[in-house]
């Protein structure tokens, strides 16, 4: 076979491969996720089955499930969750709100940057647990202290994600808009806007992330009601199950609300050039 | 008419970098501006588009000074710049932003198809060529209907088909309203292929060391015996402008070899 003809060959069979392998991990891929998670949960299922383990401490998928749809049943499930989940939104809300404001503000102007950001990182470097004392004696026991925990939380990864993406905008599509005689106003809607929104959607993401963070620690310090509280109440009435099941509602909750970003922000990324995972 | 009197620019940090350029441009024509690294030329063009105002002297277009950039004057970069959120055809409206959009749309199309990319309009900037990218620069940087256009290196990113195609293809787009265009250019034969006069700029500080005429009819062709008689006298300038840089004595025609390396 002459060089070329190899050549042409090779190329062919490499597209056949890649067609091939996209028609197979259109599902592959996400079910390859679940492999591991599934193998383990029925693993564990058929030890304790079998009276390997006792299932006690670390009850079996089964078990857990049960535990789910009482859950559900008492209408106790929808209540905790949606309670968290307001919480959540509130403090989310607030956090982006303001961060949004300030990181703009401070990404935008050198003055601004230099008068607020170091005492901002002072107080990013503060845990977050040790907030929760100082909120309950300004704000008390009830909402205000934990929606103020949790925006606490949001805050800081939107308002340096924005911050930086700002001051990292390329100068050489700043100079196009110079170039086209753009007002202040112009250049911000029409080209810093646009620029910063992928870091700025990672931002929120990454604040969403500890917002879910934020409102355990915030349950656990005291709440009637709240997936938190459930864990306490798992905790203290020697119910395992209930524990878990509240870890699984909340990993299931966290995860749909960073979809939802996700998704939203989809249509308005799909400019992007980035280098797509095989 | 753009009028350039005794441009100097000096930076903060004390970078003499343009020393009183003088230069008057005629409507409608095209002048190459070439020199070595720092002789000031991409200074001397973003003075003149308002972008790095210049220290002293004045530029005037129509007895207008420039002082900022000009709705008459439109800048084409080394790099094409388009703005990735936006799709072609957006990006090439985009110095049409208070137009109505009927206007806006008449105009975008009219100019795609002038640099043959219609089929494109729809497309992010990400999935376009260099060469295409760049023809879109031009495209939006043509619309506006500037009256003069300033081009800093515009195909030095490409390579030489795409380089001398788009060359041809900047004339053709030229004769369409005849804008005055100032070309800063690296290449020599970009620069005779294109001018009506290219100005041979030397460093430190940077001003016009000589000027050539550029009398051959277009369409131009690189390979006659006229275009390399022209050549050479570019070549034979820039080798010049670099020795007096370098401090010959007046009036001596010394060849370094590092001239030899002209690009």
């Amino acid at each position: 076979m002459s060089l070329i003809a190899m050549t042409v060959a090779a190329q062919r069979s490499a597209t056949e491969q890649r067609v091939a392998s996209t028609h197979w991990s259109r599902w592959a891929r996400p079910a390859l996720g679940f492999m591991l998670p599934v193998t383990l949960a029925a693993a564990w299922e058929f030890v304790v089955r079998m009276g390997w383990a006792s299932g006690r401490l670390a009850p079996p998928p089964s078990v857990i499930f049960a535990t789910f749809v009482d859950l559900a049943r008492s209408g106790e499930l929808q209540r905790d969750t949606l309670v968290t989940l307001a919480r959540v939104a509130a403090g989310f809300g607030i956090g982006v709100t303001v961060a949004t404001i300030i990181g703009a503000s401070a990404g935008y102007s050198a003055w601004v940057r230099r008068m607020l950001d170091p005492s901002l990182q002072a107080l990013r470097a503060i845990p977050s647990i040790a907030w929760i004392p100082l909120f309950i004696l300004w704000l008390g026991i009830f909402e205000a202290s934990k929606v103020t925990l949790i925006a606490v939380g949001v805050f800081f990864p939107v308002y340096l994600g924005l911050m930086g993406a700002i001051q990292s905008v390329d100068r050489k599509l700043v100079e196009v808009g110079r170039a086209f005689r753009l007002t202040d106003v112009e250049m911000v809607r029409r080209i810093l806007l646009p620029a910063v929104l992928p870091a700025y959607v990672i931002s929120l993401r990454s604040g969403l992330g500890l917002g879910w963070m934020f409102v355990v620690a915030a349950e656990l310090m005291g709440a009637s009601s709240g997936l938190g509280y459930l864990l306490i109440d798992g905790q203290q009435l020697g119910k395992p199950a209930e524990i878990v099941a509240a870890i699984v509602a909340f990993a299931i909750v966290g995860k749909v609300t960073d979809w939802l970003i996700a998704l939203v922000a989809a249509p308005f990324l799909r400019w992007e050039d980035v280098v797509r995972p095989d | 008419m753009l009028a350039l009197e005794r441009v100097g620019k000096t930076y903060p940090n004390g970078v003499h970098a343009l020393g009183g350029v003088s230069l008057d441009v005629a409507l409608g024509e095209i002048v190459a501006v070439i020199g070595g690294s720092g002789c000031g030329k991409s200074t001397l063009l973003r003075a003149i588009g308002g972008l790095d105002p210049a220290s002293e002297g004045t530029v005037t277009l129509d007895g207008e000074r420039i002082t900022a950039p000009h709705e008459k004057i439109g800048i084409i970069f080394q790099e094409p710049r388009l703005l990735p959120w936006l799709k072609v055809a957006d990006n090439v409206g985009f110095g049409l932003g208070h137009r109505p959009k009927a206007e806006r749309a008449e105009r975008v199309a009219s100019a795609l198809q002038r640099v043959g990319l219609v089929d494109k309009a729809a497309m992010w900037p990400r999935e376009l060529s260099g060469g295409q990218a760049q023809r879109v620069a031009i495209a939006r940087a043509l619309v506006p209907r500037p009256q003069v256009l300033l081009l800093d290196e515009p195909f030095s990113a490409l390579d030489a088909f795409t380089r001398t195609d788009l060359q041809d293809h900047l004339l053709d787009l030229w004769a369409d309203a005849r804008p005055t265009l100032m070309l800063v250019t690296h290449d020599v034969d970009e620069a005779i292929a294109l001018a009506d006069r290219v100005m041979v700029m030397c460093p430190r500080p940077g001003r016009i060391f000589d000027e050539i005429e550029v009398d051959l009819p277009r369409p131009r062709d690189r390979q006659s015996a006229a275009f390399d008689f022209v050549k050479r006298r570019v070549l034979v300038a820039l080798d010049r402008s670099l020795n007096r840089a370098v401090t010959s004595a007046e009036g001596e025609t010394k060849t370094s070899a590092g001239a030899a390396l002209w690009w």
